[in-house]
Parts: structure tokens; sequence; C-alpha cells
């Protein structure tokens, strides 16, 4: 992907995150993303994301497991080998539904997992940069992208003006690679510290 | 105004607390090295898995003969294991997806360890099935896939073959919810890893999760649909295990009542075994803050609940078998009780009916050495139950000449030891190298039922109506913008 800068915004209470997010794109500024130790309700709203698909992916994994197991039983019953087991049909529908609804339910939960795995983009041996070593405990870190347009003071100043605590200028890889984290990537060493560690 | 929690309420986090001290008194464990009672617990229990492991060694060698079933029993130790662990991991699902769904704040301190319990049980009952096979290099014949020999499929008429798609299943699901929620706390542990080798375990675990608020509404997702999925998944799993029994014509089994039957017994053994798990953890852990009194009295009263349900389902038995008229029936219940395993009934209706009443005295249902007592004598009811319907409605079956008395012989208990074995290893390394409690989800109630913020909420249901009304407003205005 590319190698950016980021002005990088440290919050201790996710009451003042909120209203800080919705500032920052009235502002105009590019909201990279936000980090939280939670899930922080309203926290999607106010960056103005989308509400995820996942359950309507959910639903066609499980219709897809639904017609897989009606659809494989009946083949194997009827046409494979049509075996007389002790003089019940062929066709016995109402013996069928455990296993349609086991495979019904086994389709949708790992096609639902999967696809949660792969938009999130995480994977073993997945790293992405980590902007505050306590976005995992108790801040809710807030990165802005910075642009030919942006002027890096204006933006640490503003982050200030709105409750941040403490703020830093990163470099650091947008998107994820694969690396392991007991390895420390080039910048991490010109990255400024936090005090908070 | 964000949180609000009526202080009627109990708190589910005693103490005065932020977000950072939950993290601290929740992972800094791990972080630690393990101490001697660990490590003397991890050598009992892998001499425990050891003898296990001798034990199938030798039914294997010398065939399913060295065991004590016999023509007339065919099932007995074993496949009352196989219940009894089934059974066990029920609870853990219960309180992962079931009280998810009807929104029980209390779940979030228990959840996790349950979960895990729920894994290392299933892991543990799938062993039964599989050694009783004998043959046991023959174990994929149970799976249809297209083979050499027709292809000769499975039988997708019987409960057994049913038995080995829910079970599997639920084993998937299982790990799959058990593990997407615990990928966020992996990755606090990554974060606040110092050694070398730390950071590299819990980076690959971590799968480079950072919690940026897709991630979280994803996952938000993710969790609602496998507790929408589980629920019914649990239900049916010891459905189609009693199944095995009702479908047959067997009398004592051949019952329309088995599958709610068995659902509710299993999460009466599961709470159980819970309580046994979690009341030990939280003392060796100091997560007394977390697991409080409220947590264990919620579910002595779900123990108390599907012990009633138990109860009015064996005397349903006993009522049915009266008023059916069917010799073989009566017959049944009547060597049930009065044959020579007369004293397995008498244990079964004692831990399991009897016992449970004791808890309609609150004082006992929040007193930690009673509920720990309880918690041992449900789960030897529950295996009594088993042995009770597998063994007692066999050994005396419609012909008096093949009537036999089944013992037990010690590649059977053997066996039955090494999966506790099995079950103690897999729970004693998660304890120590996993949170044994959903960080991240105690962080998400903390300011609703934390006990410092609870009290706040006091001075708040004293104002008036009107003062209310206008603080909420202020609120909303200072977030709108």
């Amino acid at each position: 992907m590319a190698i950016k800068q980021f002005v990088v915004g440290s919050f201790s209470d996710e009451e003042q995150l909120l209203p800080a997010v919705k500032k920052v794109r009235a502002q105009g500024y590019k909201l990279y993303d936000v980090f939280t130790p939670f899930p922080v309700h309203g926290l999607d709203a106010a960056m103005g994301l989308r509400q995820t698909a996942l359950h309507t992916a959910g639903f066609i994994y499980g219709a897809l497991g639904t017609a897989t197991a009606l659809l494989g039983m009946s083949w194997i019953f009827v046409v494979s080998w049509p075996l007389d087991i002790g003089g019940k049909p062929h066709f016995p529908l109402p013996a069928f539904v455990p296993i349609t609804f086991e495979l019904t339910v086994l389709f949708s939960a790992v096609g639902t997992t999967l696809t949660f795995c792969w938009l999130n983009q995480i994977m073993p041996g997945v790293k992405k940069h980590i902007f505050h070593p306590r976005q995992s405990d108790d801040r809710f870190v807030m990165a802005i992208e910075l642009t030919p347009k942006t002027n890096a003071e204006e933006v640490k100043q503003f982050l200030l003006n709105n409750g941040a605590e403490e703020v830093t200028v990163q470099t650091a890889e947008e998107g994820w690679w694969y690396g392991l984290y007991s390895k420390r990537e080039a910048y991490d060493d010109i990255n400024p510290q936090w005090s908070v560690q | 105004m964000l949180h609000y929690e009526s202080a009627v309420r109990e708190p589910l986090i005693n103490g005065t607390k932020d977000y950072h001290q939950v993290t601290e008194d929740i992972i800094s464990p791990i972080e630690k090295k393990p101490g001697k009672l660990w490590w003397i617990a991890l050598g009992f229990s892998l001499t425990m898995l050891l003898f296990g492991v001798w034990s199938v060694f030798w039914e294997v060698y010398f065939g399913i003969g060295v065991w004590g079933e016999n023509r007339t029993v065919g099932w007995a130790w074993d496949i009352t294991n196989f219940v009894w662990w089934v059974g066990i991991g029920h609870a853990g699902t219960l309180i992962s997806a079931i009280l998810l769904l009807f929104r029980q704040g209390w779940r979030t301190g228990v959840n996790r360890a349950a979960e895990a319990m729920t894994i290392f049980a299933v892991l543990c009952a799938g062993q039964f099935p599989v050694w009783h096979m004998g043959r046991v290099w023959l174990a994929f014949f149970i799976l249809p896939y297209p083979n050499s020999r027709g292809p000769l499929w499975v039988n997708f008429n019987s409960p057994l073959l049913w038995d080995v798609f829910a079970v599997s299943t639920y084993l998937t699901v299982s790990i799959l919810f058990w593990y997407s929620g615990l990928i966020p706390d992996v990755a606090t542990l990554r974060d606040r890893a110092k050694k070398k080798f730390a950071k590299f375990f819990y980076g690959l675990c971590s799968f480079g999760w950072r919690g940026t608020a897709k991630e979280w509404q994803r996952l938000e997702s993710l969790g609602l649909l496998l507790a929408g999925l589980s629920t019914p998944l649990v239900l049916s799993v010891h459905s189609v295990v009693s199944m095995d029994f009702a479908t047959s014509v067997i009398p004592g089994w051949h019952e329309t009542i088995f599958p709610p039957y068995f659902v509710a017994g299993a999460i009466f053994s599961g709470f159980a075994m819970v309580q046994t798990l979690l009341i030990i953890t939280r003392k060796i852990l100091h997560l007394e803050d977390y697991v409080t009194l409220g947590h264990i009295e919620a579910m002595n009263k779900i123990i108390m609940l599907t012990g009633g349900i138990v109860a009015m389902a064996y005397i349903t038995e006993l009522f049915i078998a009266w008023y059916s008229n069917v010799v073989y029936e009566q017959g049944a219940f009547w060597w049930r009780i009065l044959g020579p395993y007369w004293w397995a009934y008498i244990i079964l209706i004692t831990c399991n009916v009897a016992s449970p009443q004791l808890f309609w005295f609150k004082k006992l249902r929040r007193n930690i050495p009673f509920t720990f007592f309880m918690s041992i004598v449900v789960n030897i009811g529950m295996w009594f139950e088993r042995f009770v319907i597998i063994v007692l409605s066999l050994y005396h079956d419609y012909m008096p000449s093949a009537w036999v008395y089944y013992s037990p012989r010690w590649p059977e208990l053997g066996f039955y030891i090494g999966t506790f074995g099995l079950f103690f290893t897999c729970y004693l390394l998660f304890a120590k190298y996993f949170p044994v409690i959903a960080v991240w989800e105690i962080r998400s109630v903390l300011k609703t039922s934390g006990e410092s913020y609870k009290q706040k909420m006091a001075a708040l249901e004293q104002q008036t109506t009107e003062e209310f009304i206008q603080e909420v407003q202020h609120q909303h205005a200072l977030t709108a913008h």
C-alpha cells in the first residue's frame, strides 16, 4: 500500500471522543480511523459508516447449507444408491430435517466468520500499525491522515482543543502487510513515543 | 447520560475501577510466571490424561471386550460419559448465546470461561463414541464421502448419524464463537507484551486486530448472528442425542419427552460445572470483583429452574409408565426403582430432585462453599441420570433369560478419568495464557454496571421528571454537534 503521515490524538473518555469525531468531519479533515478498546455505540453513526451487511451474507451461506444438505441427501438416497433400509421410503423428508438444520447452521457460521475475517482483513500473520500501545486498553485513539492540503500543526491544535489529551504525528503504513509483531518496523524508531505507555 | 441502569440492580463489577484497572486485574495474572499450584494441577491433570491414553490403548489393542459391557447391556459406562460431557457443554452456549439474546448483562463476567468449558467438554465427549467403535481405524466410515465401496453411503435415517453432524457442528460453531470474541482481548495481550515470544505468539493469535470502528461493528454483528445460530443449535444437539434413545423400541428409552428432558438436564449439569470451575478460578486469579455473589446466585437460580424441569420429567416418566398400561414399560420402571440397581436411582433422586430444593433459601444461594458442594452433587446426580437411563433400561429387557448385572472394568474407568485429564489440562492452559473473563465486554458494561458508577445513579434517581428531561436534552445538545 503506502506509507503516510498521520496526526494521532489520544482521548481517555468515549464521551469526549464522539463530539470530536463529528467536528473532525465537519471541519473536512480526512479521518483515517478511530481505535477503541471496546465497541462504542454511536461511533459508527458519528463517523458516517454504513451498517454492516454481514448478516445478509450469513443468510446466503445458511441457504446454501440448506440446499447442499437437502439436495445431497436426496441425490444419495434416490439416485446414487437407493438402499432399502427397513422398508422406509427412499425420500424420507422428516428424517432429513436434523442434518439439514445442522448443515444450515454450519455453513452460515463458518461462511460468516470467514467473511468477517476477509472484510476486516484479519488473519494470523497479518500485521497493521498500532498507533497507541493502549488503544486496546483504555485509550480512544483518533488518526487523521495528512494530505498536501492539511497543516499538521493546525490539526494537532484542533485535536487538543477538542478533548485529546495528547497528540503525536506518526509515519506509518496505512494498510496491512505480512509480518510478525515481534519484529520492529523501520518507522517504529522515528515515530515519537507516547507519555502513557 | 449515555450510561444509565437503575441502581436497584446489583452491580456486576465491584470496587472502584476504571478501564485500565479492569485490564490490569484480568490480564496481569497471565503475564506473570505460573505459580506452584498451577504446575501441581497441570501435573495431576497430565497424569490423569496419560492414564486415559493407556486405558484407551488397552481397549484398542485387545478389543472392546476388555470393557464390562455385554450382549444385553451394549451401551454402558462409555455412552453415559458421552451424554454427560456433551450435556456439560450446553451451559457455555446458553450463557454466551441465549443470555446474549435475552440481554442478560451478568453473562459478561462468566461467558468466556463457560464457552471455553463448552469446547473442552465437547472435545471430551467426542472421544467416547469414537473409541466405542472398537475398530477405530474405520471411524471415517461415518462420513458421507464418495468411496470405492459402491459408493456405499451412510444411513441418513439414523439418529446416530445425526449425532455425528450435530456434535461436530456444535464443536465448530462453539470454537468460532469463542475465538471471535477472544481476538480483541488477545490484541490487548499483544499490545502489552514485553517479551519477544509473547509479542510473536499473541501477534499471530490476534490476527492483526486493532479495534477500528468498522471492526467492532462487524464483530458485534457476527456475535449476534452466531448467538442466533447457536441458540437453536444447542437445543438441537441434546435433542438429537436424546433421539439416539427415543427412536429405539427399548422400554425406558422410547419416550417423546426425551428432547426437552435431555436439554434441561444438560443445562442443569452444565451450570453446575461452570460453578465448579469459576468458584476455583475467581479465587486463584483474584477475580472476585468480576465474578460476584450476584453472578453465582443467578447461576444457582438457573440450576434450580432446570432441576425443577428435570424433576418434572422424572414424574412424567413414572406416570406415563403406569398410565400406558404397557407391561414392558411398567416393568422397565419397576426394575429401575426396585431392582438390584435401586441405589443408583436413589442417588439420582437425592442429587437431582431433593438437594437443589435447598437453593430456595437465599442465604444458601449466596453461600460459596455450599454452592461449590452443590455443583459437585448435581454433576454426580446428572452422571447417574444418564447411567440410570442407559444401563437400567437395558439390563432387564424383554427376555428374562438375558437379564444381567453390569459392572465397569478398569479400562472404562481409566478412559473416563483420562477425559477429566484432557478437560483440566485444556482449561489450565487456557486460564494461564488467555483471559478467563472477556475484558472488552467488561469495559463496555463498566459504566452502567460498575459499583462506583452505580452509586452516582442513586442521585440521578432522586431527580424530578423535569430536571431529568432537562439534563437529557442538555446532553443531547452537547453530543449533537
